[in-house]
């Protein structure tokens, strides 16, 4: 157990990319490695091209929603909301668009304001009234689910127009082994990629600083409740991005999004990244989330009921945390963690009370 | 630090039990003239019936769930204890009057050893509430969603008693519920281990080093809260007549949660009393019914539900930190310490990971000196 090594040595790059080897993200990485392992052997085809495409496919909306939800919880943030959103957006773009081919580009920017709006609602509400973000997002979450079917009339109506499928379903055709390279992919990619470069950025590192000690980066300068909000904002913008995937991949049910907030948030710890904020990459949440979606996977080949899966899902988040907690380089110690507060903090708010 | 921590204290302080008291009754009086001016009456023997048998279930889960988040925990797997219990309690007595109090045994016994599960995996594992009561939550539902399709077993008349018999206009389960919060408050306000709980929520590593081991308080309210959600999954069973595995879908842990929070307990820990959450549960019980009397589309009452709940803490907010909301400014103009909930009451975030300090708990001492 070396407490520290992961904090104090991220000063040098080199061993700041050892350091997050050592942390969640080779945890993760290793724990994929062994599912795709275990995938093989029951399908040996898995990896030939279409199928990995596939999956990939199938995947791409979790690995989404897993980068908006890092976004929350490296911030020391909760954001529930995730699910209803994609339900809600969902919905929204069904009955506006109408299957009217027309309508799309429309419809896909007023969702995108419509996630700015959530985000941004969620985001103040919990830094600028200080309602702790579960209950903010929890009624955001009855909100949307209630505003969404009382709009609808209960069930979803409309149809989304075949161009607005195209991200969920269609592909740049004809690639040589891959078959069809889904956009998905190509999204999820680009999500990912600008999500690391973004947490490189001062804005990033803010965001950071501000989930492992917020008291600390307010007083080196940084607006913590604009941060703050900028995170549920992404994570709000993401959950949109998914909606989109997701509308396209499986049509309009009235159930869709349901529980997806719970599955992001299993992936993003399932990578390593400590809830209560501070700790924690881009790439372990990504890999977390390639991981729920593979051993999902895995449970069809193996033609495990479809009802377990929650009961595995909660082992496994539950033996993840704990894996975590007794990790020193991934979470300090159950008492450092809930030391009652900074010297500088409480010297601070007695004088200036 | 104690001056401030009195002076403005003393207000909301005292205020914040009777303000939901204050708060309920104003909604009552509300309700019943929004009734009355649409022509219908609030208090009919039905109406009044429904809010009560509404406010008992709620307040089993709800009374646990204080106990819990008192200690600074939370319990997101009540709603599907309470489902499993349902189960648990129709199969076991299948129909058959002599097997009811075998029943309740087992079903109330198997809430206590999820109980105890999540209270350990909190405790010695360290693994958050959040993600160990979610996932125990996850667990019994793929169990649930597995072995049961449909309603099963059933439940003898004898024990559908529970369910329906009442006094005058008082269904017997709310009299029992109230039984059970007087209990909890006196457990709270009179035992050794009700004070530890409140220490531990306050903050568990000051109580430790009191001499109070931070574990037990913990996983008692963990059991505890278990045990009230088999409860409510009893009374759901003996209003069902059977055992319906579905009732998990229902939200109650959300529900349970929104009454705490609304009955003036810190989400956070330490602060809070199962007085005010009955106040929350009759507040919530009283919107269903004006709703259901109403005849208000059921899908505007989960986005009326979440405007309530997110106001109702933001409005706490305002109260409990209104004095330091309005300092948050260095005197050098610089920029303003963070206006979050936990930190003007010195009260650390969630989880705050604290800072890379090689040895904490002496310099943690002397921080608080």
């Amino acid at each position: 157990m070396t407490p520290n090594t992961g904090t104090s040595s991220a000063l040098s790059p080199r061993s700041a990319l050892a350091a997050s080897f050592r942390g969640g993200t080779a945890t993760a990485a290793l724990l994929l490695a062994l599912i795709f392992v275990v995938i093989a052997t029951q399908n040996p085809s898995f990896f030939e091209g279409p199928p990995l495409m596939a999956f990939a496919k199938k995947a791409a909306p979790l690995v989404i929603l897993a980068v908006g939800q890092y976004l929350v919880i490296v911030s020391g943030e909760f954001d529930l909301s995730v699910g209803s959103l994609v339900g809600a957006q969902v919905v929204i773009a069904a009955r506006l668009i109408d299957g009217e081919e027309s309508m799309t580009l429309p419809v896909i920017a007023l969702m995108l304001v419509f996630g700015l709006v959530v985000g941004l609602v969620n985001g103040l509400v919990t830094t600028l009234l200080r309602v702790q973000s579960i209950i903010t997002t929890l009624g955001t979450m009855l909100i949307l689910f209630g505003a969404v079917r009382y709009w609808t009339g209960g069930a979803p109506t409309g149809a989304l127009s075949e161009s607005f499928r195209v991200p969920g379903r269609g592909g740049i055709e004809d690639v040589p082994f891959f078959g069809q390279v889904p956009w998905a992919l190509v999204i999820a990619l680009v999500v990912a990629v600008a999500a690391v470069l973004c947490m490189r950025s001062p804005f990033g590192r803010a965001l950071v600083a501000t989930g492992d000690n917020d008291v600390a980066a307010a007083f080196s300068g940084v607006r913590v409740w604009r941060t703050r909000t900028m995170a549920f904002i992404g994570s709000s913008l993401l959950a949109t991005v998914a909606a989109v995937l997701i509308g396209g991949f499986a049509g309009v049910t009235a159930q869709v999004g349901e529980g997806l907030e719970f599955t992001a948030i299993t992936a993003v710890v399932l990578g390593g990244v400590v809830l209560g904020g501070g700790r924690g990459t881009v790439v372990a949440a990504v890999l977390g989330a390639l991981t729920v979606e593979a051993l999902f996977t895995l449970f069809n080949q193996l033609y495990l009921p479809s009802t377990i899966q929650p009961s595995v899902q909660g082992l496994i988040i539950i033996a993840a945390v704990a894996y975590a907690a007794r990790r020193g380089d991934l979470r300090l110690p159950e008492r450092l963690r809930r030391r009652p507060d900074h010297p500088t903090e409480r010297t601070l708010g007695s004088s200036r009370r | 630090m104690k001056r401030t921590a009195i002076l403005p204290a003393r207000v909301p302080r005292l205020g914040t039990t009777a303000m939901v008291y204050l708060a309920l009754v104003l909604l009552l009086a509300l309700s019943a003239a929004f009734v009355a001016a649409r022509g219908g009456n609030l208090f009919t023997t039905a109406n009044t019936v429904d809010l009560f048998t509404r406010s008992s279930l709620l307040g089993f889960l709800a009374i646990g769930q204080t106990l819990v988040i008192l200690c600074r925990s939370l319990d997101l797997s009540v709603g599907y204890v309470a489902a499993l219990s349902t189960v648990v309690a129709a199969t076991t007595m299948a129909g058959d009057p002599s097997r009811v109090l075998l029943g309740v045994g087992a079903a109330l016994g198997l809430a206590g050893l999820i109980g105890l599960a999540n209270g350990l995996v909190v405790t010695k594992l360290g693994v958050n509430p959040f993600i160990a009561t979610l996932g125990a939550g996850l667990i019994i539902k793929g169990y649930l969603d597995t072995e049961f399709q449909g309603p099963a077993g059933e439940i003898p008349a004898a024990f559908q008693a529970f369910g329906y018999t009442r006094i005058g206009v008082l269904p017997v389960s709310t009299l029992i519920m109230l039984g059970v919060a007087v209990a909890a408050v006196l457990f709270l306000r009179r035992t050794r281990m009700g004070y530890h709980v409140y220490a531990v929520g306050g903050d568990a590593e000051v109580a430790r080093l009191s001499g109070i081991r931070p574990e037990v308080p913990t996983v008692t309210a963990h059991v505890l809260c278990s045990v009230m959600a088999g409860t409510a999954g009893l009374l759901l069973a003996a209003r069902f007549g059977t055992g319906s595995a579905t009732v998990y879908g229902n939200g109650y842990e959300l529900e349970a949660i929104a009454a705490v929070v609304l009955g003036g307990t810190y989400l956070l820990g330490g602060r809070g009393g199962v007085a005010g959450t009955i106040a929350g549960v009759f507040i919530l019980a009283t919107l269903d019914t004006v709703f259901n009397v109403l005849a208000i589309d059921p899908f505007v009452k989960d986005v009326l539900r979440g405007v309530i709940v997110i106001a109702a803490v933001a409005v706490y907010a305002r109260g409990r930190h209104s004095r330091a909301a309005t300092r948050v400014r260095f005197p050098s103009g610089g920029a303003s310490p963070p206006d979050r909930g936990p930190a003007p009451e010195a009260r650390p975030s969630p989880d705050p990971g604290g800072p890379a300090d090689p040895d904490p708990s002496p310099r943690a001492l002397g921080g608080r000196r």
